[in-house]
């Protein structure tokens, strides 16, 4: 099946990664520890523009922003040059942000996604580094704001701005893409995606092959699929009255779920773009083979691995190496029990306890989920009770072990089971009768009693098959 | 009374009484100027000389007075670029020339004057008003580094720190005659110095005589990983202080002598190049054919930076401000007020040529000339090891004579800004009098081979007596 496009959107996106995992500011030595602390204490005169300070580039950057080249597939430039985007803005200390321009770092390269109709290729046109503005801090709403404070300790992070070819065709493909990508970028091991400000998104959408229209101010993944929609239909409706779609910024409401005009192609800014004279060109492909080396196995090749090692479908495979946290947790719960077993209860058990709980992997430890699984497939207790124990180790702690023990959820013995169904049948004769006679409700009721009887500690789908076997004889 | 004592001498009398005696005059001497050179005065240097006397200190310039450039960052000592817009401004910290200084024992006395962000070639846009040359005081000190020359010039501090972006150190050596240092791009780390144009600029310094000169670039040159594009090589400059010129090559430009020389420094810069040959080295003219674009390219460039470098003056975090009721407003008022007209005009010019649709006529195409230029000193330089020429094609002129002919203004940068398109060093040394006012002889090298022209003004001075003419006003 392929995917008609039936309203020719073509959305790309450009997304700024925060690479928050670096010690220092891309061109100077302050700390990138700033999520928890006071206003302006991570500043210096470097990253505050005062007069006479130079930058200096931070070498860890860059070779983090080769490996995130490299495990997008795109080309590493053989020489790359910063330069200067000039602008006006209380929140950029220099008056102008320092940015990489004809020479970013990464060059073409793709990311697949899941699409429409199966595989879908979506092409990376570049990526750079730049560095991050501070943050205006208004006092009370931006219109009856009396001040405006400006914390400078996010100036000077490090960013990486990834550029997309307009190859997505829907806001389900971009969300597909944004989620590859934060799952690259945390297997690369150079971002945290929950802090604050990690992954920002700006959005290029046009409908029916027309002109694009720049979406700014997406702060979430969620956020860039409701402007995304919201926006191809109001360039749909404007089409449809007979309006023309032309170049222009708009800016994303996430409150009303709204984009709202806010400068049209003649409005655009002229950055006045040149080389940063205070850098000088970095040659960069001599660092490439090295960096090479520290890739990690990515999401595709372990996914493939994972269905061939362990013998696991597509869908478990993808679920296990979406995280590389969820991936590796996986691969040691397999070492010990059946790995199918292991991605049945990793995946769509326990990841689905954790979901629910806002919770990550790290709220398990692999011994337990080993146990759970070895008293499920030892016949030690039913598929219910390991659930159950999960969610008794997530809400109140405790061992599995000690859960079956206090709780008594270990398996009851067959004679047991067998006693309760030749007493259930005995004792109800009725509901024999009904059963025999072709009402097939009644075979619930027997079971029930059964249940009863054995105080639930038996698995319900034995009870029934043991309740069938007997009626039968 | 003026003295200009050199380094060695000063140290002597350091030995003989104290640090804070030496201070205390030289104080006492800037205390009775008429020239406007020091912008401000540190309240810090006679503490400074006391600790020297009290716990005493190694380094080679210990208790050796000092005066820095406004656009030096110096920790708690006001560094305002001579202009409003910098008004208030303290730098929470040292430039790397200051630290090195500081750690030499050297006493930083004062702050002086300049053209406002270093644009001039005058010292007429700064917002303290005009330094005036001690030799005549209707006359300009030169510029930018005007300040820095003239105090030096009057005896009123032995050494000083200038910078030159396109000959803000040579110019006004040579009008004020005292021998100044553009180095080779890299040579000295620009931490701290505030930028005008950052691809073409350089820290130098000034004294009244090389020796002095090569003293202060063991202290302030050398690698510093805060600056980029600074150069790890190591280099000791006082090597070069030796009388031999012998066999020395030296091209002289053509090019230099061009339209609108003065007839007398033409012949003072002759005169000196035959004295050379005197000495025992010999002289070929060479051709530089792309200086008569040189000036064009480097007006361009240095104003494109600069529109981008003073964009951070906004009032918003440190200096001048004047509110406004919203944020751009404030901003505009501030740079409308805060800057002056030389300054809003580079920034304009600047800005324009870095527009799209004039960027690659103007900018781009500037670059390319920058690198004919560079072409040319690469050529020149191959055959000889010095070129020589005039610093500045005439003398000082009269205060107010070009204030409002910027072109004219631009016109006399003729000689020294090729030299920082190319990156190469720079000395000019006094070289006699024209109507009674000081010419400088400028002796350029190869990238790095300062020591090759330290050698030759070294040379010249020990065989001449230019150097130690004083100005009669002071005097």
């Amino acid at each position: 099946m392929v995917y008609e496009n039936p309203d020719g959107v073509r959305i790309g996106l450009e997304v700024h990664v925060q690479l928050n995992k670096l010690n220092t500011k891309l061109f100077c030595g302050c700390s990138t520890k700033y999520h928890d602390s006071e206003p302006n204490t991570h500043v210096c005169p470097v990253c505050l523009g005062l007069p006479g300070s130079l930058p200096v580039i931070n070498e860890k950057a860059v070779e983090y922003a080769i490996k995130i080249g490299l495990a997008l597939n795109c080309s590493i430039v053989e020489q790359t040059q910063f330069h200067r985007k000039n602008y006006y803005y209380p929140d950029l200390p220099k008056g102008f942000q320092t940015t990489q321009y004809d020479f970013p770092i990464a060059g073409e390269g793709k990311i697949i996604i899941e699409g429409e109709d199966g595989e879908h290729v979506v092409g990376i046109t570049r990526a750079h580094m730049e560095e991050d503005p501070g943050r205006l801090q208004h006092m009370g709403s931006i219109d009856k704001s009396k001040g405006t404070l400006i914390n400078y300790n996010r100036s000077g992070m490090t960013l990486i701005e990834i550029v997309s070819e307009p190859d997505m065709r829907s806001p389900k493909e971009a969300r597909r893409y944004l989620d590859k990508l934060r799952s690259i970028l945390d297997y690369l091991d150079v971002f945290d995606g929950d802090l604050e400000g990690a992954m920002r998104v700006d959005a290029n959408v046009s409908v029916h092959w027309g002109d694009r229209v720049e979406v700014k101010n997406i702060s979430s993944f969620k956020g860039a699929e409701r402007a995304l929609l919201y926006e191809i239909m109001r360039q749909k409706n404007h089409i449809r009255r007979g309006g023309e779609i032309t170049m222009e910024t708009r800016h994303f409401d996430e409150a009303r779920g709204v984009t709202i005009s806010m400068r049209t192609k003649e409005e655009e800014h002229d950055y006045r773009y040149f080389p940063e004279p205070d850098l000088v060109p970095l040659r960069v492909a001599d660092r490439v083979p090295k960096v090479r080396e520290t890739l990690p196995e990515l999401p595709d090749a372990k996914r493939e691995r994972f269905m061939e090692q362990y013998g696991l479908g597509e869908t478990h495979a993808r679920a296990l190496t979406t995280e590389i946290k969820v991936a590796n947790f996986f691969e040691e719960v397999a070492e010990k029990v059946d790995p199918k077993d292991a991605a049945v209860w990793v995946s769509d058990i326990l990841k689905g306890e954790l979901n629910y709980r806002e919770l990550s992997i790290d709220a398990f430890t692999v011994e337990d989920i080993v146990a759970v699984v070895e008293l499920v497939t030892g016949n030690k207790v039913t598929e219910q009770s390991g659930v159950e124990i999960i969610r008794t180790v997530l809400d109140d702690g405790g061992k599995p072990q000690d859960i079956v023990e206090k709780k008594g959820l270990l398996k009851v013995e067959d004679d047991i089971v067998a006693t309760a169904v030749e007493e259930a049948i005995a004792e109800n004769p009725e509901a024999v009768a009904d059963y025999l006679g072709g009402k097939e409700k009644s075979l619930n009721f027997i079971v029930g009693k059964v249940m009863q009887k054995t105080k639930g500690r038996a698995d319900a789908r034995e009870a029934r098959e043991k309740v069938l076997a007997k009626l039968k004889e | 009374m003026a003295t200009w004592t050199d380094i060695s001498g000063i140290r002597q009398k350091i030995a003989d009484s104290s640090a804070e005696e030496i201070t205390a005059s030289y104080i006492e001497t800037i205390g009775k100027s008429k020239i406007n050179g020091f912008t401000t005065l540190s309240e810090e240097a006679i503490n400074v000389a006391r600790e020297i006397d009290a716990n005493g200190h190694g380094g080679p310039l210990a208790g050796v007075p000092i005066a820095i450039k406004e656009n030096i960052s110096t920790k708690g000592l006001s560094t305002t670029c001579s202009s409003k817009i910098l008004q208030g401004y303290v730098p929470p910290y040292d430039a790397h020339v200051i630290e090195k200084l500081k750690a030499a024992g050297a006493v930083i006395l004062g702050k002086t004057n300049m053209d406002e962000f270093a644009m001039g070639t005058s010292t007429e846009s700064s917002y303290y008003g005009p330094t005036f040359n001690p030799w005549d005081m209707d006359r300009v000190p030169g510029g930018s580094s005007g300040g820095s020359a003239a105090v030096v010039a009057a005896g009123e501090v032995p050494v000083s720190l200038g910078s030159d972006t396109g000959g803000s150190v040579r110019c006004p050596a040579a009008y004020c005659g005292v021998v100044g240092l553009k180095p080779t791009y890299g040579c000295i780390s620009r931490y701290g110095l505030i930028s005008y144009a950052n691809s073409l600029e350089q820290i130098g310094p000034l004294a009244t005589n090389v020796a002095d000169i090569a003293t202060i670039m063991d202290v302030v040159a050398g690698y510093d990983n805060r600056d980029s594009t600074s150069i790890n090589r190591e280099n000791t400059y006082s090597d070069a202080l030796k009388d031999d010129v012998k066999g020395m090559k030296i091209g002289v430009p053509e090019e230099y002598f061009g339209e609108g020389i003065d007839e007398k420094v033409e012949k003072a810069v002759w005169d000196s190049i035959a004295k050379f040959e005197d000495m025992g080295a010999t002289y070929e003219k060479v051709s530089m054919p792309h200086t008569k674009y040189a000036l064009a390219s480097y007006y361009i460039i240095a104003m494109s930076e600069a529109s981008s470098n003073l964009a951070r003056f906004d009032g918003t975090r440190y200096g001048y401000r004047v509110d406004g009721d919203n944020w751009h407003v404030m901003a505009s008022k501030t740079r409308a007020e805060g800057f002056g007209d030389e300054v809003k005009r580079r920034i304009l010019l600047g800005t324009y040529a870095l527009s799209a649709g004039y960027h690659d006529k103007y900018y781009l195409k500037a670059l390319k000339v920058r690198t004919l230029v560079k072409q040319d000193f690469d050529k020149a330089l191959a055959n000889v090891d010095v070129l020589m020429g005039p610093t500045m094609p005439a003398p000082a002129f009269k205060i107010g004579e070009k204030i409002d002919d910027p072109l004219s203004l631009y016109l006399a940068d003729v000689n020294t800004v090729p030299i920082n398109l190319a990156g190469v060093p720079s000395i000019s040394v006094p070289c006699g009098l024209a109507d009674g006012m000081p010419v400088g002889l400028q002796i350029i090298g190869k990238h790095f081979d300062e020591n090759t022209i330290i050698k030759a003004a070294y040379s010249f001075e020990q065989n001449t007596d230019h150097h130690t003419r004083r100005p009669p006003e002071v005097a």
